[in-house]
């Protein structure tokens, strides 16, 4: 599992030669108080929305850079998945969204209190993006944006 | 996913991605990453499983609590 032969011969030549961006230098931010005093944000890249948001547009040459904001308060089992990549089993996260936006899970471990709180917003956006230019000029930026104004201490990223 | 996480890093908020592929976790070299062994489209292994996604997020929990000063982090998931 998570190896290249699980994937199509389409996929694996795609997957072995694509110019992945090597990210260098490494940037780095320490955690500064403890989990239990600390607001934990999401991110999600299966290309989920929530009912009444704009559908991601699967159109778009090299991927939808945009992302859509998830509420807290959301029910996951009320997101519509947009993500068209044929590449992944797509049944799991479909029966359960928490699969790859881990909203009820989060929400636990406040409860629990294994983490401060929950952010008051996350973020939703779609995986495979071939072209990512956009992603690293507009939509990084406005996301970490989002979550720096929401006083958010660590993010954790779920791809599908 | 790795590009998001590096500009959150940059504005001095600590990640960790969740990494399904061995490979693109090595090219990219994201600041943070748990790598698990679980099939593409089940990055917390199951659904409908709670304590199998619980389990995962609190092994990337531990990755924050790690006292490293500097990256890549770059972790295999064992449960």
């Amino acid at each position: 599992m998570g190896e290249l032969n699980d994937f199509s011969l389409k996929h694996k030549i795609f997957l072995r030669t694509y110019g992945w961006r090597n990210i260098d230098p490494t940037p780095w931010a320490k955690l500064r108080k403890p989990l239990s005093e600390s607001r934990l944000g999401l991110v999600s890249s299966a290309g989920f929305v929530a009912p009444g948001q704009e559908p991601f547009d699967e159109n778009i040459r090299g991927g939808d850079p945009s992302f859509r904001v998830i509420d807290s308060g959301s029910d996951p089992s009320s997101f519509i998945e947009y993500h068209k990549s044929d590449a992944f089993d797509h049944r799991g996260i479909l029966q359960d969204p928490n699969l790859a936006f881990p909203l009820d899970r989060i929400n636990e471990l406040a409860e629990r209190g294994r983490i401060g709180s929950v952010a008051s917003n996350h973020l939703s956006c779609m995986g495979s993006i071939t072209a990512p230019n956009r992603l690293i000029r507009r939509t990084a930026p406005e996301a970490a944006e989002i979550f720096v104004r929401d006083e958010v201490d660590l993010a954790l990223l779920v791809p599908v | 996913m790795s590009l998001v996480a590096a500009e959150l890093e940059r504005r001095g908020i600590p990640t960790v991605v969740l990494q399904l592929l061995k490979l693109v976790t090595q090219k990219v070299r994201p600041p943070r990453a748990l790598f698990v062994p679980f099939l593409h489209g089940y990055p917390l292994e199951a659904a409908h499983d709670s304590e199998a996604q619980h389990a995962v997020i609190e092994a990337a929990l531990r990755l924050f609590e790690l006292d490293a000063d500097e990256g890549p982090l770059l972790v295999d998931y064992e449960n």
